[in-house]
């Protein structure tokens, strides 16, 4: 008896430092981005791991500085992922409502043919939508953007968004109905309000990927006082390497951390989204 | 007695002239509506459609020349072929749609009409619109997000696709100096048979395959082990442990990858920087083409083994107590239970998903690009460096290159082998279900 106790010690206490290696390797890049944003200096190269002296003043540069134009950046990325969010949050539940709760014809095919679609690189179609873009005269603007994250977010969401409507139980509409309540009262006035988890979970993944987005935003943003955040950090790192790094792990710091936030919260649903996408192949 | 016969009259009148059928069935307000609108496209594809066509047709014939004018050589623009093929479609996408609305006139005349000879009034504008609301309200809903989709997603893919039947390529075929021309399956055959091609293509891909199968295999692994050890029923905090673990997986991965790419940097990197501190010297990270490999390997675990860990842990968490109660009534052992209960069960649950990371990972951009966009460049591939994916490679083709045609032909084939996949995943699940739903 007293041999399987000194085991299962042994067991524990090394699955416990075990634990704290995980921890650590997943904490340091973040840590060490963090404590860089506070360093004086702007070069990549630190002596110690926590800095000597810390210092504020990358943050106030950010904002302060007339050449960087971060402050332009972040008021582009905030009105272009707000458009974004509200017209990619009617568009997917508009779309996965209808092809969720009512049957008719083609519905299965549409369905095929949107999972086919999300098989095709997301690349290859941005040529085509560049060239489409210069057609119509909208690139270099904002709007292009909004509109492409909008409807880019039905291909994105649509199947959680579906499975969960799929969920709903068909009950509560039946009863709506028995009361003479029609089909747009039955969306407007009883499904809206039961499927806010699900609006806000499409609300924050197309708002916080507007954030996030730099390749199809460089390559529709052509002028530096256009570019969103991303396409900015991203600049910062390729032309300038370790002469801003600080600088950039500010900016990074900056947007990194609402973004982080608002993803533990949601994660749940991206798992349960995961999950419900392959059981419906 | 004569049977009036309003039916064939009012969808004949809508052949000669899309509206007219709804007039002659005195629905005002809709027959005007309707006429307006197939009289103004009526127009626009008269003059349209003949050009279009002959535009997707010959993607143009006449090429830009010079001419000389006072003494002086002026550039003449000739047609310009990928503007041509682009249009073209536009204008056969609409068309498309205006086929479908011209035929829905059509039956609609007949219908109503039909309706009239049985002695029913046709519905007036309030009707109708009564009508759209209780039963085609699925289709109303869907008419914005389909025209978007059409537009902005099948259009572009069904350009691309085109593309590859092309010899859209710099530095003889781009427009507006060149015109561009139908080539069949040549950029296909180039990719196979041209040496200098196929040596790339063949390269990228096995290294595409490899990275793919490793990613996945490294972080469901790690990911794996991880939700093992948390499990054990001794830990305490198992949410705090959670949380920290996970941080990875929320930080957006453009900004961790970045981050990553200086960390990493061979001169001022830290991590360089604590090797040399222990005199064990610098490591080309980045630079050499095998610790390059290694380290994107390393960097996708830490970015993807915390989506692994949380799956684990939700199948971890459902499995019954009872198994392994049993297990150990019949003698097993701690390894004998994880090897019988807990590692089955996990599979046969995220078989599916495992599947479909490993069809995500073919297409990674995110990590290779941001981190070491390709590098280090090999000088026996066209354009592609050591640990380019065929993604990543498409991705410079296209954008620094302009080879478009063979980048279009690459991206057919990463969509027959991710579709590959995700149908054969999609045949096995559906197998195991009914597989469960027999026992």
């Amino acid at each position: 008896m007293k041999k399987t106790r000194t085991s299962t010690k042994v067991r524990v206490a090394g699955s416990y430092l075990f634990l704290l290696t995980v921890v650590g390797w997943s904490l340091y890049p973040a840590s060490w981005v963090v404590l860089s944003s506070f360093k004086p200096g702007k070069s990549l190269y630190s002596e110690t791991f926590v800095p000597r002296s810390l210092t504020l003043s990358h943050y106030a540069e950010l904002f302060q500085s007339e050449s960087l134009m971060f402050s332009t950046w972040y008021f582009n990325t905030l009105k272009v992922a707000v458009f974004s969010m509200l017209f990619s949050t009617l568009l997917v539940t508009l779309s996965a409502y209808a092809l969720s709760r009512f049957r008719f014809p083609w519905r299965k095919a549409s369905l095929t043919l949107l999972l086919i679609l999300g098989m095709f690189p997301g690349f290859m179609s941005m040529v085509a939508v560049y060239i489409l873009l210069m057609q119509i005269g909208l690139l270099n603007t904002h709007t292009a953007l909004i509109v492409v994250y909008s409807f880019g977010a039905i291909m994105f969401n649509l199947f959680v968004a579906k499975g969960f409507f799929d969920t709903l139980p068909k009950g509560i509409e039946e009863a709506a109905r028995m009361d003479g309540a029609g089909n747009l009262k039955v969306f407007t006035r009883i499904m809206l309000p039961l499927s806010k988890p699900m609006l806000v979970f499409v609300a924050l993944t197309t708002f916080t990927g507007a954030w996030v987005d730099f390749i199809f935003a460089s390559l529709v943003l052509r002028s530096k006082e256009k570019w969103t955040v991303a396409v900015g950090l991203y600049d910062m790192v390729n032309s300038y390497q370790n002469a801003y790094f600080t600088l950039f792990a500010a900016g990074a710091v900056f947007i990194a951390i609402p973004i982080t936030l608002l993803f533990m919260y949601l994660q749940r649903h991206f798992v349960d989204g995961l999950t419900a996408g392959a059981n419906k192949g | 007695m004569k049977t009036k016969k309003h039916g064939p009259t009012a969808a004949l009148l809508s052949v000669l002239l899309p509206g007219a059928g709804q007039i002659y069935n005195r629905q005002w307000i809709k027959g005007i509506f309707l006429l307006a609108l197939g009289m103004v496209s009526t127009g626009y594809f008269l003059t349209v459609l003949p050009k279009a066509i002959r535009g997707i047709v010959t993607l143009g014939d006449v090429p830009s020349r010079l001419v000389e004018a006072d003494g002086k050589t002026v550039s003449i623009p000739g047609d310009h072929s990928i503007n041509l093929m682009i249009q073209g479609l536009i204008v056969l996408f609409l068309f498309a749609l205006y086929v479908l609305f011209y035929a829905n006139v059509i039956r609609d005349a007949y219908r109503t009409g039909r309706d009239r000879d049985s002695g029913r009034v046709p519905a007036d504008f309030r009707h109708t619109l009564i009508y759209i609301h209780d039963f085609k309200f699925p289709q109303a809903m869907l008419v914005v997000p389909a025209a978007g989709i059409l537009f902005l997603t099948i259009l572009p893919i069904v350009f691309m696709i085109l593309l590859a039947f092309t010899n859209y390529s710099s530095p003889h075929h781009i427009p507006p100096g060149n015109l561009v021309d139908w080539t069949g399956l040549d950029s296909f055959a180039q990719l196979f048979r041209l040496k200098s091609w196929s040596g790339t293509f063949f390269g990228v891909l096995g290294w595409t395959v490899l990275w793919a199968f490793v990613a996945t295999a490294t972080t469901f692994g790690c990911g794996l082990i991880v939700a093992l050890v948390l499990s054990q029923k001794e830990i305490v905090l198992k949410g705090v442990w959670r949380t920290l673990i996970i941080i990875p997986y929320a930080i957006p991965q453009m900004i961790s990858l970045l981050a990553m790419k200086m960390m990493f940097n061979g001169q001022f990197g830290p991590i360089n920087q604590y090797l040399s501190h222990f005199g064990l010297g610098r490591l080309p990270w980045l630079t050499d083409p095998y610790w390059a490999k290694f380290t994107v390997i390393v960097v996708n675990v830490w970015i993807g083994m915390p989506l692994s860990f949380l799956l684990v842990s939700g199948v971890l968490s459902s499995i019954s107590a009872e198994l392994y109660e049993a297990a150990r009534v019949e003698g097993a052992g701690r390894w004998q239970q994880a090897r019988l209960v807990t590692l089955p069960f996990i599979f046969f649950a995220l078989g599916p998903v495992l599947i479909i990371q490993l069809a995500g990972n073919f297409n990674n951009f995110n990590v290779i690009y941001l981190l070491t966009n390709g590098g280090p460049t090999n000088p026996n591939y066209q354009f592609a460096g050591h640990t380019d994916l065929l993604i990543t490679w498409l991705y410079k083709l296209t954008l620094n290159n302009n080879i478009y045609n063979i980048a279009s032909a690459i991206g057919i084939i990463l969509f027959i082998i991710i579709a590959g996949l995700s149908i054969w995943n999609y045949r096995q699940t559906r197998s195991f279900k009914e597989e469960e739903m027999a026992q």
